[in-house]
């Protein structure tokens, strides 16, 4: 499926320079975003892509990594975040002192002890069975967060406040900016964290399980230990982000652990590539992006991110990530530039469509959701009438139009495809 | 000295199929053992109940002189009895590398370590090398396993199979599927590889068999007809007689 990174070969001889590098240059992004999107959209987002990410590469411990599918994960970041705003509560009520920027520990250690607990029998098979047990766990700590009001407040959830603790150099956290930081300095860590993991027996077992359990347990390891490491590790990491959560908006509720929350974070992974250590990171920036910006244009932007997630299981089962990967063999020989007129050809009319689309399933819904007697409506700054005929013709024309000459767009891309990925050898003898 | 593998009465069914009945076998330490039978007298089943794939119905198998009947896979393997597979059973996601690095990983007592980098791992990963160099696939060492050719594969399975120095191997067929040349490779890779151990193997081939072994095991229908030295297999009656009969039935 996806060889190139899941396989990265073994860097022994690689000069430790080039393996920092990578890190490096994360490390300077995290310190440059703020300035480049300083307004306070700009932060919320990007704290809210902290988190996220944190997360979506927790769960990927389980399904890339591990080949665990887990219908749950949500489980383990809402506790962390229950947990954090409770020890934050404490830390203003002066019950004890300690720095809130460490709080997330907290959820970090109960995402792992119930990460522990869990695990002791939700991973003795993956397949189905673990995926079952994962949606029942989930199930049950979202129906006893309205139970255990003293612990999950009830439907208004806990808050706490932030900015109560022992300040660090002079810093409450008060500000978005602050918060900001601290996020960073969290995803840099944990990211290196499970990305070292990764690197470790325990990692490489995981992988070795996924592939072939059977086969694992004839070279002395039992797949059900291998599973529960991985499991562990993996709610620790998912406590973590739900601690970060509860720094960042002070206040964490049922939804934070409900089935919904484990469907986003199934999302996220997948559309950015299970099959990538750096796929969950693309899966949660490109799904906040388009929570975020995507929202604020259309009501329906929840079915247009359903319908992505659809075409990459069908299409692209890599995700976005392996899209990218897909090209490296072309950009080693130089060739990507030969695409760049395909994907012109075969764009243009696709955006057509899928323009198309977009406006027809915006039209409906405006037709369905607005007041009785209000037709006019807007699109990407074009007024029309819902109910005009004129409307409707433009909008299936651009739809059977453009799918027509996307299609007969696919054989060009293709040969160009083969041609750009053909060795340079042969592309000069058998020069098609 | 204790036998290597020491089988007693050893009986499997599933439901009321009894698919091996009553085997006792004895492998002596060192000696290479062929096991030897028409399709479907319980050749594969055999393996499995040796290597802990299946539970036993009835008697008893050891390793060493040490009980070992119904132990998981991973238990038997740690006790020193490895084996390969017939139907080739491989990380295919992982790399060749990687795949041969897995069975060297126990034996060099990482466990589940989660606190070891694994590339930084000096003698593993020499180790790995070696045993790369010895099944012949150093180019091909970072590609993924799954893309090997077959007999790149089935040479992978015995690396991996052999890699943890485990003194008593199992092989599946090793050569099955292979053409002249690759098997005689083949061959030569079982022989190198399996010095100074106990190899108890599965094999159609006769030549292969005739060329390997110590000793030979013939099974037929559940139940060892005949436990002897290749050459008196090969002029036995009752041998020819059941194992050509049941042939010719197919």
């Amino acid at each position: 499926m996806s060889e190139i990174t899941k396989t990265a070969s073994p860097v022994m001889a690689r000069p430790l320079m080039k393996t920092l590098l990578p890190w490096i240059g994360f490390f300077i992004l995290l310190l440059a975003l703020p300035n480049i999107f300083s307004s306070n959209v700009g932060l919320y987002t990007m704290n809210l892509m902290g988190i996220f990410i944190i997360f979506a590469l927790s769960y990927n411990m389980l399904l890339g990594q591990g080949g665990m599918l887990s219908f749950g994960h949500a489980v383990y970041f809402g506790l962390g975040g229950f947990m954090s705003v409770h020890f934050m509560n404490y830390i203003e009520d002066g019950d004890f002192t300690f720095p809130m920027y460490l709080i997330p520990i907290f959820g970090g250690l109960i995402g792992l002890v119930f990460g522990i607990i869990i695990g002791s029998f939700s991973t003795r098979r993956a397949g189905t069975v673990f995926a079952m047990i994962s949606l029942g766990v989930g199930e049950l700590m979202a129906a006893s967060s309205l139970i255990f009001v003293a612990f999950f407040g009830g439907e208004e959830g806990v808050s706490g406040d932030r900015t109560t603790g022992p300040e660090l150099a002079g810093i409450n956290f008060g500000q978005d900016i602050h918060i900001y930081y601290l996020i960073a300095g969290w995803v840099f860590v944990t990211v290196a964290l499970m990305y070292l993991f990764s690197r470790t027996p325990a990692g490489r077992m995981a992988n070795a399980v996924r592939d072939n359990a059977e086969r694992a347990e004839f070279v002395g390891y039992s797949q059900r230990k291998v599973r529960f490491v991985s499991f562990c590790a993996s709610g620790f990491f998912a406590g973590i982000a739900g601690g970060l959560f509860a720094l960042n908006f002070e206040i964490v509720t049922e939804e934070n652990l409900n089935a919904l929350t484990s469907g986003t974070v199934l999302l996220m992974a997948y559309i950015g590539g299970v099959g990538f250590f750096i796929g969950p990171i693309v899966g949660a920036v490109v799904f906040t992006l388009l929570q975020s910006i995507l929202s604020n244009y259309t009501d329906i932007w929840q079915l247009y991110v359903g319908i992505l997630f659809v075409l990459t299981v069908m299409y692209v089962p890599q995700g976005l990530t392996g899209i990218i990967m897909m090209h490296t063999a072309a950009w080693r020989m130089r060739q990507v530039g030969a695409l760049v007129m395909p994907y012109l050809r075969i764009g243009i009319p696709a955006l057509a469509m899928l323009t198309g689309i977009a406006a027809f399933l915006e039209t409906i819904h405006h037709m369905r959701s607005s007041v009785e007697g209000d037709t006019a409506m807007s699109l990407m700054g074009i007024e029309f009438n819902s109910h005009s005929i004129v409307a409707w013709i433009v909008i299936l024309a651009l739809i059977v139009v453009g799918g027509y000459l996307t299609r007969s767009q696919l054989p060009q891309l293709r040969d160009a495809w083969e041609t750009a990925n053909k060795p340079p050898a042969q592309r000069e003898g058998g020069g098609s | 000295m204790t036998a290597a593998i020491e089988l007693q009465g050893l009986r499997k069914s599933f439901g009321p199929t009894e698919i091996i009945r009553g085997v006792d076998l004895s492998v002596a330490e060192g000696e290479r053992h062929a096991i030897i039978g028409p399709n479907g007298a319980g050749k594969s089943t055999l393996f499995h109940l040796i290597s802990g794939r299946y539970n036993v119905s009835g008697g008893s198998v050891s390793l060493h002189g040490e009980n070992i009947s119904n132990l998981p896979p991973y238990e038997i393997y740690r006790k020193g009895l490895s084996r390969s597979f017939q139907v080739t059973n491989i990380f295919p996601n992982m790399s060749v590398f990687e795949n041969v690095r897995c069975g060297l990983m126990w034996v060099h007592d990482y466990k589940y370590s989660f606190w070891h980098l694994i590339d930084r791992q000096k003698e593993l990963n020499e180790r790995t090398a070696e045993v790369i160099e010895e099944i012949g696939l150093t180019s091909r060492q970072h590609i993924p396993a799954g893309v090997l050719t077959y007999a790149e594969q089935r040479a992978l399975e015995i690396g991996i199979a052999a890699a943890g120095g485990a003194d008593v191997i199992m092989l599946d067929e090793p050569t099955a599927g292979m053409s002249h040349s690759e098997t005689d490779q083949a061959i030569a890779l079982i022989r190198k590889i399996t010095e100074g151990r106990t190899l108890v193997m599965v094999e159609h081939d006769m030549g292969v068999v005739f060329d390997l072994a110590d000793r030979i095991s013939v099974l037929v229908y559940g139940e060892i007809i005949a436990s002897d030295t290749p050459e008196n297999i090969r002029n036995s009656k009752a041998v020819q007689e059941a194992y050509l009969g049941a042939e010719a039935d197919e």
